[in-house]
């Protein structure tokens, strides 16, 4: 068998081994513990609950063209917002990035053959989907209506929806993150192949350990702060009820400490992505790497300690709220620092046009604003007059949908060919990249100013002076849905009809076009040695010799 | 304003003295986000288009990166920051320092609705009159889940937390109607929980409060909840030296109160309203825990009534009756007094 002889297509004669061919029962599936084919079962467990999330949203939007609840009852509408939410954070932006790519593609670019633990990394998917399938339960079942962020008393003594079954699913959930953050931590830490420093990490992995960092430490609360909520609800124990002596907004407190950071677990391997796509598509190394490195450890730590500023309004001290604005001012320079340096990086490159290239640039600008309109966020006097209104809901789109679904997107285009083995047809890509970023603009920016005129949000009817602005948004939000299910059609069509990828598609670095398309079970035929620092664009001659796979006692072995 | 037309706009009405504090903050915020964005996006377009791939193989000369460069865009992005956290600051602590003179309104929020009473008397239900070119303070609460007041034509926006007292305040410049929003999601009728703000010259508002004028001032009626409830047993005025076991409340509100711990606390609203639920939290020096709670016994509209007719009281005056015109003045004139806790019997509580 040959892993890899990477610009020799005609290999393909010879049958190969490759994860994708070492098995083909359902069990080999089930019960496997290659990280790659992990990472391809939360595929599908993230995409299948994409579906899900992108349903509740498509009710919302139609339900919101007209001013009075006219497609469903105030009820179901507050239960899609809730289910929408909850879904697209718990089950698919929390662990699309990680899971799936961070999965599949961290022990290839280390030079490692799997991650340090891979029993753990098969039993995390299996806890994630039994958390995931139990909140889809509890949504079928009955629903849920407290808004993802379960603000008690609502929440623990109001609701009268099936508040402990979804919290319970999420609470499982937060388990598989936990160990999947671990699992990377120690893989990095142990397993890198020989001359992999840690300055010589693709930037992915860096971003990946920052990620991994707020898994570890942030998950725990949101548990005990969801146990606390049940067990609120079930024995009354008075942590949260002000007729019990508790606080309704110390579960404020407790719920964002998690939940702030985890706008960075979306984020931050979000930008790991971009970093790799930007350099390869430019063929440049990234500019500043060190600095571009160790924001995403700051935005880590700093992400830590601005929970606050979404408490400006809530009775919270006015010293403390000043103290969790200046902080968020702190978190939001190393974010600025990445944006200049991925502009830097473009200067003096070859920069191509490839899809995955389009979405990363489009993650640039989307994120910019997104993260441009935080600045509104965390202005004290501005937040309140904007919190809690479409600003908000605007702002964090662009974050989470134009930033970390844009780049999920180009990871997707990215790294198809490795993961498949296939090309797809770049043409209807970058179409479908145009097309995604053109509505998700149009849905999403009308909101902004929406959240300016003072339209709250989470309301199922609204005074009709804001329905223009509701029918633009609808509007834009149809044609980012064309925007999404065009590369579901395409891709799925690729796996059976797409031309056949070569090794290295791009022209890029990463150890993981070091080996082939798609890779064999032990990712390499021998452990590499590292001997270049990330992003050291050769050519093709030369990549060939420096790759350990194709090296001349690898090709003796065939 | 206009009568909810459905014409475009891009910014709300500003109707009070903060909305043109915050929209100039706003649009500061709206030039930096322009700056930027259009100086990083063409950036990237002026790039992607000038050093586009010309030919498949070619591998452009690497550049590591520039201290000098990141150390400017660390520095100016800081300072920017830096400058809109000192404007924000500002611009929250004027919304947030709630003005001593101005003119009380007592909400109760609930699924799905706002009461309101003015310092008169007068109810009001999802609606609220008030006087042009005058401060308004709300002292708030809520019955049962986490409501936010909120008027995005004031720019002002303050939750509703159950089990204590939040406070805001506007002074509306423009006669009109207003939206009322609730905007913390409060369950199914969130979105119906709303209102209308009506802003009235002051000679109209004094005609429409006259026009309403058959009820009893928030803090008379809490004279009568005082009288029913037997609070008048141990609260005598003089309190211990006119022989009352609990602690004299005339002139209590706005001063320092010892505690049995030493701790010294301000006896303000929702220390009132914490002495009245749950008496052992916080027993005054010199006293000891025999208050029952009153939990369950009053209504979140009878203990702001309560607190009103505590405000109202005079340390001097006898039995310190309730003038409507009371509150809003003699609660000014005793917070001032601030310093001097000599006062009478040491502890003054319950």
């Amino acid at each position: 068998m040959s892993t890899a002889v990477i610009h020799t297509p005609a290999e393909a004669a010879k049958p190969r081994t490759t994860y994708l061919n070492a098995g083909y029962t359902l069990k080999s599936w089930l019960l496997t513990l290659d990280h790659k084919r992990i990472g391809i079962l939360y595929l599908l467990g993230v995409s299948f609950f994409f579906l899900i999330g992108g349903i509740y949203a498509t009710l919302i939007r139609l339900e919101l063209l007209t001013p009075q609840g006219d497609l469903v009852s105030a009820q179901t509408y507050n239960k899609l917002f809730t289910q929408h939410g909850i879904m697209m954070v718990f089950f698919f932006l929390i662990p699309s990035i990680p899971a799936v790519f961070g999965n599949f593609l961290l022990p290839i670019m280390i030079g490692a053959k799997d991650v340090a633990f891979p029993r753990l990394n098969l039993l995390s998917w299996y806890i994630y989907m039994t958390g995931a399938l139990f909140a889809s339960y509890a949504m079928f079942a009955g629903g849920v209506d407290t808004g993802w962020t379960f603000y008690p008393p609502y929440s623990t003594n109001y609701a009268n929806t099936y508040v402990i079954a979804t919290g319970l699913g999420i609470f499982i959930a937060g388990f598989s993150s936990i160990l999947t953050g671990l699992n990377f931590i120690v893989t990095i830490h142990t397993m890198r192949a020989p001359g992999m420093t840690w300055y010589r990490l693709p930037l992915f992995v860096w971003a990946h350990y920052a990620t991994s960092l707020i898994q570890v430490l942030g998950t725990p609360v949101l548990a005990i702060t969801l146990l606390l909520v049940a067990l609120e609800r079930t024995v009354g124990i008075g942590i949260f009820d002000p007729r019990l002596g508790g606080d309704p907004v110390l579960f404020q407190h407790l719920f964002w400490f998690y939940s702030h950071p985890a706008v960075y677990i979306m984020v931050l391997p979000a930008m790991g992505v971009v970093s790799e796509i930007i350099a390869t598509f430019s063929r440049k190394p990234i500019f500043g790497y060190k600095f571009v490195a160790f924001s995403s450890l700051a935005i880590a730590v700093f992400g830590f300690l601005v929970w606050g500023h979404h408490m400006f309004t809530s009775s919270q001290s006015v010293y403390a709220g000043m103290i969790f604005s200046l902080i968020s001012y702190a978190v939001a320079i190393p974010s600025a620092i990445k944006v200049f340096n991925w502009t830097a990086t473009m200067y003096r490159g070859s920069i191509s046009y490839d899809s995955p290239m389009l979405y990363a640039m489009g993650f640039i600008g989307l994120f910019l604003i997104g993260g441009l309109t935080g600045l509104f966020l965390a202005a004290l006097g501005l937040d309140v007059h904007v919190h809690d209104t479409y600003f908000v809901v605007a702002h964090f789109h662009y974050v989470m949908v134009g930033g970390s679904l844009l780049a999920y997107l180009g990871a997707m285009h990215y790294w198809w060919p490795k993961m498949t083995g296939r090309l797809y047809p770049e043409g209807w890509a970058r179409f479908a990249a145009l097309v995604v970023f053109v509505g998700f603009n149009l849905t999403f920016f009308p909101q902004f100013i929406l959240g300016y005129l003072g339209m709250p949000r989470r309301y199922h009817t609204y005074v009709p002076e804001f329905q223009l602005l509701h029918v633009l948004s609808t509007a834009g939000a149809s044609i980012l849905a064309v925007g999404l299910i065009l590369p579901a059609i395409y891709l799925l069509w690729s796996l059976k009809r797409g031309p056949i990828a070569p090794a290295d598609p791009w022209m890029a670095t990463g150890l993981e076009w070091r080996t082939s398309s798609p890779p064999p079970p032990e990712n390499f035929e021998r452990t590499p040695v590292v001997t270049w620092n990330a992003y050291e664009f050769r050519p093709q001659e030369e990549t060939e010799i420096i790759g350990p796979p194709s090296e001349p006692d690898v090709s003796k072995r065939n | 304003m206009q009568q909810f037309p459905s014409e475009f706009k891009l910014m709300p009405e500003q109707a009070s003295t903060m909305a043109g504090q915050v929209d100039a903050l706003y649009f500061y915020l709206v030039g930096i986000t322009l700056f930027f964005t259009v100086l990083i996006v063409s950036g990237i377009i002026f790039f992607a288009v000038k050093y586009r791939r010309r030919s498949p193989y070619e591998i452009p000369r690497p550049i590591a990166g520039s201290m000098k460069l990141e150390t400017i865009w660390t520095l100016i992005p800081f300072l920017i920051a830096m400058s809109i956290f000192v404007w924000g600051a500002k611009v929250y602590f004027a919304q947030y320092r709630i003005p001593k003179d101005a003119l009380d309104i007592y909400v109760v929020g609930k699924q799905w609705m706002w009461k309101m009473q003015h310092p008169t008397g007068q109810r009001e239900i999802n609606e609220l009159h008030i006087p042009m070119g005058r401060k308004v303070r709300l002292t708030m609460t809520t019955e049962d889940v986490i409501h936010s007041f909120y008027i995005p034509d004031f720019r002002v926006k303050m939750d509703v937390v159950p089990g204590r007292y939040t406070q805001m305040w506007f002074d509306a410049t423009k006669p009109g109607r207003y939206h009322l929003f609730c905007a913390e999601y409060c369950g199914m009728n969130h979105s119906k929980m709303g209102g209308t703000i009506v802003v009235m010259r002051p000679d109209e508002y004094q005609a429409w409060l006259s026009g309403n004028a058959s009820q009893m001032s928030p803090a008379q009626l809490g004279e009568q909840h005082f009288q029913n409830l037997g609070c008048t047993t141990c609260h005598l005025n003089g309190g211990r030296d006119a022989g009352g076991r609990g602690p004299q409340l005339a002139g209590i509100f706005g001063k320092p109160v010892q505690l049995e711990t030493g701790q010294t606390v301000i006896a303000d609203e929702n220390y009132l309203r914490e002495s009245i639920l749950n008496p052992g939290a916080k027993i005054v020096a010199g006293y000891s825990a025999i208050m029952p709670t009153y939990q369950g016994q009053v209504t979140e509209e009878q203990l702001l009534q309560l607190i009103a007719y505590i405000k109202s009281l005079t340390p001097q005056g006898g039995s310190g009756t309730a003038a409507a015109s009371a509150t809003s003045n003699s609660t000014s004139a005793n917070t001032n007094a601030g310093a001097q806790s000599s006062g009478s019997p040491s502890g003054q509580r319950r």
